[in-house]
């Protein structure tokens, strides 16, 4: 009798690859997805569950189903694609400087000048005192500038 | 509210201009090629962008009119960021 394929465990490898690439394409836009990632922990689950299902029929009913070599394969390389997932988002992504000369709360804000989109030189203390919104009255400066630096696509 | 966001990054004046097009952000996005105010607030990442460029560690400082720290967020983790009503609740608090 011809042995039937074990699609269990290529749906188990092609989930851990989806649970891998689809944080970075899509639940890292939402912080909700993207500071704890349980959504692709989830996939991952999932896909233990597919290949734990096709090495049980790959070994145990080896009459019936063939993946006796796929099957380890694919559960190996989802294994290592969790363990790249997971050095990503507890190890690497923690790698950071620890700032500590970084301005205080209650220390006065390091003046500074640059370019905006438009070319045009802002200060610190324009920031602070220009309003927000110019055609609105009365003219008057903003109660407080929010500065965000962020990474940049460099 | 009455606060100025202004994102500050390495990236050029014509990056963050594509950038704000493509999201429609309309707030001020200023640039810091040399990482000179990056490094002045201590934040600089080396050789953590591309080609190993030296860029910003992700932080956000709420300062108020008079020019003094009122709240920071810095983040042990750059997945990790200030959330809107993190920012909101520290900017309420100013007034």
């Amino acid at each position: 009798m011809k042995r039937r394929l074990n699609w269990s465990v290529w749906a188990g490898f092609l989930v851990s690859v989806l649970a891998f690439v689809s944080y970075f394409l899509f639940f890292a836009q939402f912080p909700v997805t993207r500071d704890f990632p349980w959504v692709n922990f989830l996939l991952f689950g999932a896909a233990a569950v597919l290949l734990v299902v096709g090495l049980q029929r790959a070994f145990g009913r080896a009459s019936s189903y063939r993946g006796k070599v796929s099957g380890p394969i694919l559960a190996t390389l989802s294994a290592v694609i969790l363990g790249f997932f997971c050095f990503g988002v507890f190890v690497e992504s923690r790698q950071l400087p620890t700032a500590d000369h970084a301005p205080r709360v209650g220390q006065k804000a390091p003046p500074f000048s640059l370019l905006d989109t438009n070319r045009r030189s802002e200060s610190l203390s324009e920031l602070l005192s220009s309003p927000i919104d110019a055609s609105s009255a009365p003219q008057r400066g903003p109660k407080g500038v929010l500065l965000i630096f962020y990474r940049g696509s460099w | 509210m009455g606060i100025r966001p202004v994102a500050i990054s390495v990236d050029t004046p014509g990056v963050s201009k594509g950038l704000c097009q493509r999201r429609g952000y309309t707030f001020t996005f200023l640039s810091d090629p040399q990482a000179e105010v990056i490094r002045r607030y201590d934040l600089l990442h080396r050789g953590a962008g591309v080609k190993g460029h030296d860029i910003a560690r992700p932080a956000e400082f709420l300062v108020d009119s008079s020019g003094t720290v009122r709240w920071i967020n810095l983040t042990e983790d750059v997945r990790v960021r200030a959330r809107p009503e993190q920012m909101i609740d520290a900017a309420k608090a100013l007034q």
